[in-house]
C-alpha cells in the first residue's frame, strides 16, 4: 500500500496486475519484428537469461522481456532495457537463431523513440 | 448466446431441495446489516408458502469468518456445526435451511470430509460429546435458503403483485445476478445449475420477469476475501475486486444486482459509496448506484410487502428510482421510521436516495 | 486366394480397421469389415486437411478405399459388434442387428470419441456463439468459409490446446498427442486463407513428437506469425458486443491477461470411443488406467488382447496420429496371421 495516496479510509483501489491484451501498446513488438524477424521465433527456454552477464547481477531477463514485449507491455522494460552488456553471449546459445542481441538493442532504440512519440 | 446450452448444464445440476420442514440457521452479516432479508424469508416461507421453518434460539454463529481469517481451527469449527446438527437432531428435523454463503460453505466443507475421512466424523462426535454432552445425526440434506427460494421460485411468481418490469416502457428490468463464491465454486454439485452457469437466481430473476446480464466478469468474486477485508490495509484487493465487477457489468446499465450471498450483498453495496468517495465513479442504470437486493428482499417486493418493512433503507445504495419503475408506493419521508413512528437517526452519504 | 485362408472379422471401419482389412486380405484371408456408420472412413471423413505436411486428406481416404476394394473384403456398414466370445478354437462375433458370425481371429479397431467440449463448462461450448471445435473448423476449411456465428469475417481467433485431454476435472490425465500439432496446422490455415486474422495458440506445453511436427511449428512462428501464449484459458465469456473474453495466465510473464476474441477454437482430444467401451465390458476386455484398451504389452505385445485370437489396432489401444494407426493396424495383422498359421 502506498503512503502517498492515503485517504480517509486508508487504503485506495489496488492497481490492476492483469495485462489487457485489447489495451496494449503493440507498436513496439511491431518495430523490433520488422527490423529483426527472428524476434518471433523465440519460444521461452530461458537460454539467454542463463547465459546473461547482466542478469546474474541485475534485474534483466531477456526471456522475460520477449514475452512483455510481445504482450504490448513496455513499462517494466524502461529500465531493464539499458542492463545489457552487449557481449552476445545469448546470441551463441540461442537454439532457434533469434539474434539476440539486436532484438536488445532495436527494443532500446523502440522504447527511446516511444517516450518521443516518434514510433 | 444460446439458452438451450445453459439449460443442458442446468439440468446436470439439479440437488435435492426439500419441499417442507427445515431447521433453520442465520447468518452473522445478514441479521446484522440487512435483517430484513431474514425476517422475509421466514415471513415467506411461513405466511405465503405456509412451511415449517424451525429455528432455535441457542443456535450460534459458525466461526465461518474466524475459520477462514485463520484464527478458529477445523476440528473447533466442525464441532460448533455439529452443535447446530444435534440442536436440530433434538427438535426432529433432518433438513438444514443455511442462510450463509460462508456457512453453506462451511457445512458442504465438512459434510464432504466426513464422507471422504469417516475418523474425522468420530472425532468430532467425541468432541461435541465432552465439550457439550450432545449427540447429533448427520442431516439428510443441506439447502442453502437462496436454493429454498428458487424451489418455490413460481410459487411466488403466482403470488406476485409487482414484477421486474419497467412500467414506463414495459420492458423487463436488466438485473445482474451475484452467486458467492461458497456456493458451487468449491462443491459445484451442491449448487443448483453448478459453478460456471449458477442457476439458482437466474430461475428467480426469469421467474419474475425480469432479464439477466451475463457480462464477462460475472463469475468473479466479489473480493470479500475474508482476510483481505478484515485487515484495512487490505482491503483495497478487495475493493479493486468489487470495481472490475462493476466495471465490466457498466455497459449494460443495470437496474439492480441481486445476490444470494451475505458478505457480496454487503460489499458490493457498500463499495459503491467508497469507489465514488475515491474514484468519484458511479455505476448504473441511473448514474447513481445500483441497488443491491438479496433474493428475499426482491421476493418481498415482488409479494407487495412495504419496502422499508423489507429493510431497503440500510443499504447504502437506496432504490428508490427502481422501485419507481417497477410502480411500487414507497414514501421516502417514512423510511427511518421506528416501529412506534419516532424518527430514526438517518444515515449520511446515501446513494441514489 | 491362398490354400490357408481364413476368416477374421474386423471391428470398425476407420483408418486402423480399413488398413488392417486390406492387409489381411492382401495376404489372402477372407475378411468382414464392419461399421457402424453409413460409410467408412471413421474421423478422416470430416478432415480437410493433414498435419505435418498439410496434404489434402482425401488423398488418404482414396488410399484407404483402395485397400478395402478387394473381393475377399465384406463390409457390412450401419451395423456394430456387441459382443465378442470365444468358443473353442473360434470367435462369436454377436452383432447389434442380433446376427453372429464365426472367425478364426479378430480385430478390433473401434477407434475414439473425440472428447465432448460441453464437459468443460467454463468455455461455454454450446453457449457462446462463436465457441467451436478443431472439428468444426475443419468443417469451415472444407466449406471454405471462415466465419462466426453472424456471418462475419473473424479478426481474431484464438485456440486452446489440451481441451479434455491432461484434465483431471474430465477424468482424462492422458495426453491425446494429436492436438498440438493440429492447432499448429489450423492456424497456420486461419493465417493463409485470412491473412488479416490474428491467431493465438493457448498451450501448457508443445508436444511436437512426430516428425516435422516441430519444423512445423517454427515454421508458424517465422512464417506465419502465429502467436503462442503459455497458459491454460480458465474460462471464455461474452461482452455486450457478443465478442468472446477470454482469461488466461501469461505463465512466461508470470501476469494473467486477459484478451477479447472473434471465435475460440477448443482442441479437442481423444477418448475411447462409448461403441468400444461397450464392447470391451459386453466381451470382458480389460482396459488401462486411460481407460482404452488394456494390450498385453506396453512395449512388445500392443496389439495383443488376453483372449487368444483377438488384437487391437489403432486407436482403441490409446491416441495415436494416422501414420501411427497404420503401422500399429499392419503389426496387428502381423500378430493375427502368425496366431493364424501357429494355431
Amino acid at each position: 500500500m502506498s503512503g502517498s495516496t492515503r485517504n480517509k479510509f486508508g487504503f485506495t483501489v489496488n492497481r490492476s496486475r492483469l495485462i489487457d491484451y485489447d489495451s496494449s501498446d503493440r507498436l513496439v513488438r511491431e518495430y523490433i519484428t520488422s527490423r529483426e524477424p527472428s524476434f518471433r521465433l523465440c519460444f521461452a527456454c530461458g537460454g539467454c537469461t542463463a547465459a546473461c552477464t547482466a542478469g546474474h547481477h541485475a534485474p534483466f531477463n531477456l526471456r522475460r522481456m520477449n514475452t512483455l514485449i510481445r504482450r504490448g507491455e513496455i513499462d517494466p522494460l524502461r529500465d531493464e532495457v539499458t542492463r545489457c552488456m552487449l557481449c552476445g553471449k545469448c546470441l551463441l546459445v540461442c537454439p532457434r537463431g533469434v539474434n539476440t542481441r539486436n532484438v536488445v538493442l532495436l527494443a532500446a532504440e523502440a522504447i527511446r523513440k516511444l517516450d518521443r512519440n516518434e514510433l | 448466446m444460446k439458452l438451450e446450452g445453459k439449460k443442458r448444464i442446468w439440468a446436470d445440476y439439479q440437488k435435492e431441495i426439500p419441499d417442507d420442514h427445515f431447521f433453520y440457521v442465520r447468518s452473522c452479516i445478514r441479521q446484522t446489516f440487512f435483517a430484513g432479508s431474514e425476517q422475509y424469508f421466514l415471513k415467506i416461507m411461513r405466511d405465503d408458502l405456509g412451511k415449517d421453518v424451525f429455528e432455535d434460539p441457542r443456535h450460534t454463529t459458525c466461526t465461518g469468518i474466524g475459520y477462514h481469517g485463520d484464527v478458529v481451527p477445523f476440528e473447533t469449527i466442525q464441532t460448533v456445526v455439529a452443535r447446530h446438527f444435534a440442536l436440530a437432531t433434538e427438535a426432529g428435523y433432518k433438513n438444514i435451511a443455511i442462510s450463509c454463503v460462508t456457512s453453506f460453505g462451511i457445512y458442504s466443507e465438512i459434510l464432504e470430509t466426513w464422507k471422504h475421512f469417516p475418523e474425522t466424523l468420530e472425532r468430532t462426535r467425541e468432541d461435541l460429546l465432552k465439550a457439550t454432552g450432545r449427540t447429533f445425526e448427520v442431516p439428510e440434506t443441506i439447502s442453502h435458503t437462496s436454493d429454498i427460494i428458487y424451489k418455490f421460485r413460481d410459487e411466488i411468481a403466482r403470488k406476485a403483485k409487482y414484477n421486474l418490469v419497467d412500467l414506463s416502457t414495459g420492458k423487463p428490468l436488466k438485473v445482474v445476478e451475484h452467486i458467492g463464491c461458497h456456493y458451487s465454486k468449491m462443491f459445484p454439485k451442491y449448487g443448483v445449475g453448478g459453478a460456471e452457469f449458477p442457476h439458482v437466481l437466474v430461475g428467480m430473476v426469469e421467474s419474475w420477469g425480469g432479464d439477466i446480464i451475463d457480462y464477462p466478469e460475472r463469475r468473479h468474486c466479489c473480493g470479500f476475501g475474508f482476510r483481505q477485508y478484515l485487515v484495512q490495509a487490505n482491503r483495497g484487493y478487495s475493493l479493486f475486486a468489487s470495481r472490475k465487477k462493476f466495471e465490466s457489468m457498466e455497459p449494460y446499465r443495470p437496474d439492480m444486482i441481486i445476490a444470494n450471498c451475505p458478505g457480496c450483498t454487503m460489499f458490493m453495496d457498500r463499495w459503491q459509496y467508497t469507489i465514488r468517495e475515491i474514484d468519484g465513479i458511479t455505476y448504473g442504470a441511473d448514474d447513481q448506484g445500483i441497488p443491491v437486493l438479496t433474493y428475499e428482499e426482491v421476493a418481498g417486493l415482488i409479494l407487495g410487502y412495504d419496502p422499508w418493512e423489507i429493510g431497503l433503507q440500510y443499504h447504502n445504495v437506496q432504490s428508490l428510482p427502481l422501485l419507481r419503475k417497477m410502480g411500487i408506493k414507497a414514501d421516502p419521508t417514512k423510511r427511518f421510521l421506528a416501529k412506534d413512528g419516532s424518527r430514526l437517526p438517518e444515515p449520511v452519504n446515501l446513494m441514489n436516495s | 486366394m491362398s490354400v490357408a485362408s481364413k476368416h477374421v472379422v474386423v471391428a470398425g471401419g476407420g483408418v486402423a480397421g480399413m488398413e488392417a482389412a486390406g492387409a489381411l486380405a492382401e495376404l489372402g484371408h477372407r475378411v468382414t469389415l464392419i461399421e457402424k456408420e453409413q460409410k467408412p472412413g471413421g474421423h478422416l471423413k470430416q478432415w480437410h486437411a493433414l498435419f505435418p505436411d498439410r496434404r489434402p486428406a482425401d488423398e488418404v481416404r482414396k488410399y484407404l478405399s483402395r485397400r478395402i476394394d478387394n473381393r475377399n473384403i465384406r463390409l457390412f456398414t450401419g451395423v456394430g459388434v456387441d459382443k465378442i466370445r470365444k468358443e473353442g478354437h473360434e470367435l462369436c462375433i454377436e452383432l447389434s442387428d442380433g446376427s453372429e458370425l464365426t472367425a478364426d481371429a479378430a480385430i478390433i479397431a473401434t477407434g475414439f470419441d473425440l472428447f465432448d467440449a460441453h464437459r468443460k463448462e467454463e468455455y461455454g461450448y454450446g453457449i457462446y456463439d462463436n465457441v467451436i471445435t478443431s472439428a468444426e473448423l475443419e468443417d469451415m476449411f472444407n466449406t471454405g468459409k471462415i466465419t462466426t456465428a453472424d456471418g462475419r469475417t473473424p479478426s481474431r481467433i484464438g485456440l486452446i490446446h489440451c481441451v479434455g485431454s491432461r484434465d483431471e476435472k474430465v477424468n482424462n490425465n492422458h495426453c491425446s498427442k494429436v492436438c498440438c500439432v493440429t492447432a499448429v496446422k489450423q492456424a497456420i490455415e486461419v493465417r493463409q486463407k485470412l491473412p488479416g486474422c490474428e491467431v493465438f495458440c493457448f498451450y501448457m506445453d508443445m508436444r511436437m513428437y512426430g516428425p516435422y511436427y516441430e519444423e512445423l511449428y517454427r515454421e508458424s512462428q517465422e512464417q506465419h506469425n502465429v502467436n503462442y501464449i503459455r497458459g491454460k484459458v480458465s474460462e471464455a465469456s461474452v461482452n455486450i458486443d457478443n465478442r468472446l473474453v477470454i482469461k488466461v495466465e501469461d505463465t512466461l510473464a508470470g501476469r494473467p491477461l486477459r484478451m477479447e476474441l472473434d471465435m475460440l477454437v477448443l482442441m479437442v482430444g481423444m477418448e475411447m470411443s462409448k461403441a468400444g467401451t461397450r464392447l470391451a465390458e459386453a466381451s470382458g476386455l480389460d482396459r488401462g488406467i486411460n481407460r482404452f484398451l488394456e494390450t498385453g504389452d506396453h512395449h512388445y505385445g500392443n496389439n495383443i488382447s488376453h483372449l487368444k485370437g483377438l488384437f487391437y489396432a489403432g486407436t482403441c489401444t490409446a491416441p495415436m496420429n494416422i501414420t501411427d494407426t497404420i503401422s500399429h493396424a499392419r503389426a496387428a495383422v502381423a500378430e493375427a496371421v502368425r496366431y493364424l498359421n501357429t494355431r
